[in-house]
């Protein structure tokens, strides 16, 4: 299996803070299904930032695609290829309509408009959203949104997902469908969920981080 | 056009069928020309025309007339004051203060104009979602920065006003009352306090989530805004209007 990230010795305090991270490591190989759980506080999210270099390490090295990553520059097509969904839709979802906020993504990665649209149809398809397609994102249900905010960064088309709390605040229908959609993925991904259950219908191997490092959940 | 983007343009009535680009320039051009004009009968007739364009937008009436009654509540105290600091020979006086006949019309005309032009801007603009003004605005060449601005106020607004909401009630729900006391300034300085630093805390991590999806400087507007036949049938009669209200002001500008 060809390794998609390997993170090794990950060091990351934030500025005036504590220390978040502690010599963490972990690597993700394709077809994972990895879930990632701790308590709150313990630098889940940060862990996602660090990997798409949205923060950089103090020391420790971020491999991701078999590169080696530090500069901004490095971390462009990281961006692409690694897509982060956010905990808060909200922080997502900022062009007026849906069919922007898909398009939004492959516009920037240099798509023509006729093509980013085609993409949108697509990807809006895929997780059965096409109603939603002209409806004003800020208008739209928190279980709609994550929905949504998924399809933008699937219409990236990256190998790798990186969902932070993407259940939070969903009812049970909405969890199921998203079980459902994320189990039909192809992409290998990283899952941050406090929720057992969850965890345990997608995950294919879990791990706490705790007090700045990563240990394997049996 | 989807059932969804159909409500965006204002209710099923006559105006609601056109292309936000020209509604919204036929709205400005009615505004430079009633401000233009100055007799009587070419202000009734602005006034008549948006009044016209009103009744034939589906509009709720209600809502449009309470918020001509706000601008003019905004207005009226200029309009009281004008017959009295507008020099010319007295018609009455009030309190000992002489108020002059040609203040008087000043007032009627600044009255008549500024309900002319605000009850056709609520009417061809007001009806339409503030998303499809923002993107009629970018397909008119407007500065883009100023319609993002525009666009990222529609968008975050409710959420802010969510969190004060959501800040309000906790607040609330510890008993407080606002009262005329330094606790409630203090408390509600923190409050405004916090909807800032929140928002700026928001705005850092939008701009994460736009990063990651590879932004770099440059916004994309889609939509799909095409002039049909009955757009050009609009143009002509909004045209023939307008000709109307110059001729009314050029016939009788003299006469009063």
């Amino acid at each position: 299996m060809d390794v998609l990230f390997n993170l090794a010795d990950i060091h990351y305090s934030y500025p005036g803070g504590g220390t978040v991270l502690n010599g963490a490591k972990f690597a993700l190989v394709g077809g994972e299904r990895l879930c990632l759980t701790g308590h709150n506080g313990a630098g889940k999210s940060t862990l996602f930032h660090l990997m798409v270099g949205l923060l950089q390490p103090q020391s420790g090295t971020v491999e991701a695609f078999g590169q080696i990553r530090t500069k901004e520059a490095d971390f462009r097509d990281v961006r692409q290829r690694a897509g982060l969904v956010f905990q808060d839709p909200d922080d997502q979802l900022f062009c007026p309509t849906v069919a922007e906020d898909i398009a939004f993504g492959p516009l920037n990665l240099g798509k023509s408009q006729d093509e980013a649209l085609a993409i949108v149809e697509e990807t809006l398809d895929q997780l059965n959203l096409t109603r939603f397609r002209d409806r004003v994102t800020h208008k739209l249900s928190g279980g709609e949104k994550r929905l949504v905010s998924l399809a933008t960064v699937l219409a990236m088309k990256p190998d790798v997902l990186l969902l932070d709390e993407p259940t939070n605040a969903l009812d049970e229908a909405t969890t199921d469908h998203l079980v459902d959609i994320l189990k039909n993925l192809p992409q290998a991904m990283v899952v941050i969920s406090h929720d057992p259950n969850f965890r345990q219908q997608i995950g294919t191997r879990t791990l706490k981080l705790q007090d700045g490092l990563i240990e394997e959940l049996a | 056009m989807s059932q969804d983007a159909r409500r965006l343009l204002g209710p099923k009535g006559l105006i609601g069928d056109f292309d936000p680009r020209l509604r919204l320039v036929i709205c400005v051009v009615f505004a430079v020309v009633t401000v233009a004009v100055d007799s009587f009968p070419a202000l009734f007739f602005a006034l008549a025309l948006a009044c016209v364009a009103l009744l034939a937008s589906g509009a709720a009436l209600g809502k449009t007339l309470k918020r001509m009654i706000t601008m003019d509540g905004f207005i009226l105290f200029m309009l009281a004051t004008l017959p009295f600091t507008t020099p010319g020979p007295p018609l009455f006086t009030l309190f000992g203060f002489p108020a002059s006949f040609e203040g008087l019309l000043h007032a009627a005309r600044i009255a008549l104009t500024a309900n002319a032009v605000v009850l056709m801007m609520l009417t061809l603009v007001g009806t339409m979602d503030a998303v499809v003004l923002g993107h009629a605005l970018y397909r008119l060449r407007m500065p883009e920065a100023l319609v993002h601005l525009m666009l990222f106020t529609v968008r975050y607004i409710a959420v802010i006003r969510q969190e004060y909401g959501r800040l309000r009630l906790a607040m609330r729900a510890r008993a407080f009352t606002a009262r005329n006391a330094l606790h409630t300034y203090r408390s509600f300085g923190y409050l405004i306090g916090m909807l800032l630093v929140r928002s700026l805390e928001r705005s850092e991590r939008i701009m994460q989530a736009m990063k990651c999806r590879g932004f770099s400087g440059k916004f994309y507007i889609l939509d799909a805004m095409h002039l049909h036949h009955r757009d050009y049938g609009f143009a002509i009669v909004a045209l023939l209007a307008l000709i109307g209200l110059v001729g009314l002001e050029v016939g009788y500008g003299r006469s009063l």
